[in-house]
């Protein structure tokens, strides 16, 4: 009852009553080809310009970024960037099928986990589906292999994203998106490591997320 | 909160002679408009995707009855529930009815304006449900037992030394004498405490700054992850939001938050920018298995095709008060209702009713420095005009206003008698001033002189003057 009236409250407001199948088609036909509006030119640069700009911008925002040569130069740098944070070399890896197949059994002294994170674990490891040059953004879609707590609960948050994917604009990213199927459950745009600026409006990290976050980029194609 | 909207007039008095709270508004303020600058500067295409953003607004709202069928049928579509609620009670007894089913004792909250407008925390209490607040800032405020006084900055009005008081008298299980360094040890004390209570937690309660009509999904943006933590780890999630909120397409939302993070924070994007879409799949390791929404009106199906329809368009990023004299010297709070600054001041009189806040649309130099800065337009001093006219006409405008008015609007219609009138005033006030060169005090005018004086005319009126310049 109560949507009847709203939805006759908004058609009064309109001085209308519901849209004719003609002007109802011209929607849907909209939303089915959901098109792009203007979009900034900034991101708008080759491979390596895109990569450039990415890594300034998760820099700006007080992340860090490592360029690797492949997926076997992963445990190395995991290693050594839990070391350097005083972490301990343990690690929670989301079960995406690109990350199954990092060779960690080379860093025998890394304590892997593949699965789902918990309060209790430091530092995970997940992988994007693809990166924004426009802002320094991660696309992380949720899914069976890719749990949404892994983007939220560690203090470490580790992303392998290759370089091929990266892209321009957030349109690029959502149509790399779409391509996979129907919108998942939860697809967050992440952008530098978790903060908060409630206190005197003076920006200060490690809020409820992340305190750090650390993108591998992977030289070859997406 | 709202019924104190009609004590501005006291309330601005007050704050302005609170010396905490013009500590806390003179440091924030300058740094919001000077960060919302230099992300604009940085953008060549801002001021075209402020039309961008403005167009997408105004065919969501032209089709508002198509894309709200279309975004509860993907919502459904996507195994989520479409609670449609007209009144702020409707929408309270929704929450409570799914707490209820859920068997919910404490629910986490992510930052919600919608949720402050209901004034859902108190009723859930009242019904034996524990509500937490997690964004820090509303966090912190759910302490003092106060309302925010800034849409996106809950806790603008207070500084450092409040927030140390108010964890020290709350966190009483910590060490009474721990040391607060830095912010960052306040930060870090509340990231402890709540990350027990996300854990603890039967329902996550969001708000919503975008529904997409084409997948069905709620879209949050926050900078802490308090939002994704309340929507993730609990069994049940509830969106509670507005039905103006509905757009068609992902490329809107991706267009609409180009322009809301620069214009809120200054930030070209929020850390987090989340888009959910129904409860855990087959096969999903996390996630809720209950996704709700509790779609409110409360009042906006009214303001369509009046002339308030524009103020349909607002996305929340409390631009327009960061940018506002008025909000500037007296804080939030002064207010009296949810949504302060020049959004807040045409919005509450829809809510709540011109009588109870007849006084928040005068509340206004007219500058229009919020319409300049609106990232989706919205004409908002021509709208508290419109509140003004509408206050004047059902006679809510105290007599001595009316009086004076009627005085002024009879020579202002006789144009003859209007010059000869000023002119005789300019002499005469002329002539009474010759020696200081301004007044004081003048009769019928002691508000304005209390706080500066009157300069003496010089010389003949505008009028006499153009008059002579033209021949």
């Amino acid at each position: 009852m109560t949507r009847e009236a709203i939805i006759g409250a908004i058609q009064r407001g309109l001085k209308r009553g519901p849209l004719p199948a003609d002007q109802r088609a011209m929607l849907a036909g909209r939303v089915a080809a959901h098109p792009r509006h203007l979009t900034p030119a900034r991101g708008k640069l080759d491979l390596e310009g895109r990569v450039a700009l990415f890594t300034r911008y998760v820099e700006r925002e007080f992340g860090t970024v490592a360029r690797l040569g492949s997926l076997a130069e992963v445990p190395k740098a995991v290693v050594e960037y839990l070391a350097a944070q005083n972490a301990a070399p343990a690690l929670v890896v989301s079960p995406h099928p690109a990350l199954q197949a990092i060779p960690f059994g080379e860093a025998p002294l890394l304590d892997v986990r593949f699965g789902t994170c918990t309060p209790a674990d430091a530092s995970c490891l997940t992988y994007a589906l693809a990166g924004v040059a426009e802002t320094g953004t991660l696309l992380l879609p949720s899914g069976p292999l890719t749990p949404t707590s892994n983007n939220l609960l560690p203090d470490n948050a580790l992303v392998v994203l290759r370089a091929g994917d990266i892209v321009a604009c957030y349109e690029d990213a959502f149509d790399r998106l779409r391509l996979c199927g129907p919108m998942p459950r939860n697809v967050m745009l992440v952008t530098g490591p978790s903060r908060s600026a409630d206190i005197e409006q003076t920006l200060e990290l490690g809020a409820h997320g992340p305190r750090r976050l650390h993108v591998l980029i992977l030289d070859g194609e997406g | 909160m709202d019924q104190t909207s009609a004590g501005f007039k006291e309330s601005a008095v007050t704050a302005m002679a609170n010396a905490g709270l013009q500590r806390a508004l003179a440091r924030a303020k300058p740094h919001f408009a000077h960060r919302r600058q230099a992300a604009v500067d940085a953008l060549p295409e801002f001021e075209a995707l402020r039309e961008v953003a403005k167009d997408i607004k105004n065919h969501a709202i032209a089709n508002l009855d198509y894309y709200l069928e279309t975004y509860a049928a993907s919502v459904e579509a996507a195994g989520g529930v479409v609670h449609w609620c007209s009144t702020a009670e409707d929408a309270r007894q929704a929450v409570l009815g799914i707490c209820h089913a859920a068997g919910a004792r404490t629910v986490t909250k992510g930052k919600s304006m919608v949720t402050e407008e209901i004034h859902l925390n108190d009723f859930l209490e009242a019904n034996g449900i524990t509500p937490v607040e997690t964004d820090l800032g509303e966090y912190i405020l759910q302490l003092r037992h106060e309302p925010p006084s800034h849409i996106i900055a809950p806790a603008f009005h207070l500084n450092r030394e409040d927030w140390e008081a108010s964890f020290r008298l709350a966190h009483t299980d910590l060490p009474a004498d721990r040391v607060f360094r830095e912010r960052r040890d306040l930060l870090t004390e509340a990231r402890g405490k709540l990350r027990e209570k996300f854990l603890a937690a039967d329902v996550g309660i969001t708000g919503a700054n975008f529904l997409i009509a084409e997948t069905g999904s709620s879209v949050i943006v926050t900078n802490e992850g308090n939002g994704d933590l309340t929507q993730t780890l609990p069994r049940v999630h509830v969106v509670v939001t507005s039905i103006e909120k509905v757009v068609p397409t992902i490329e809107d939302t991706l267009s609409l938050l180009r322009v809301l993070a620069r214009s809120a924070t200054g930030q070209d994007m929020s850390v987090y920018t989340t888009f959910s879409t129904g409860p855990a799949r087959a096969g999903d390791p996390d996630g809720p298995g209950e996704y709700h929404v509790v779609l409110l009106d409360n009042g906006r199906s009214g303001m369509v095709g009046t002339e308030f329809q524009d103020m349909l368009r607002c996305i929340r990023c409390a631009a327009c008060m960061n940018h506002c004299p008025v909000y500037g010297l007296v804080g939030g709070h002064a207010y009296g209702s949810t949504y302060p600054g020049p959004m807040g001041a045409v919005l509450t009189p829809m809510l709540t009713g011109i009588e109870a806040a007849g006084n928040l649309p005068n509340a206004s130099t007219f500058c229009g420095k919020c319409e300049s800065v609106c990232p989706v337009k919205i004409p908002l001093p021509n709208l508290m005009r419109h509140w003004r006219e509408r206050e004047f006409e059902r006679h809510f405008t105290p007599p001595a206003m009316r009086y004076g008015l009627a005085f002024w609007a009879f020579f202002a219609k006789r144009p003859a008698l209007y010059r000869i009138g000023t002119r005789l005033a300019a002499l005469a006030m002329g002539w009474a001033g010759r020696k200081k060169g301004r007044f004081g005090w003048l009769p019928l005018a002691g508000g304005w002189t209390k706080a500066r004086d009157f300069p003496a005319p010089e010389g003949d009126t505008f009028f006499a003057l153009y008059s002579k310049g033209r021949k």
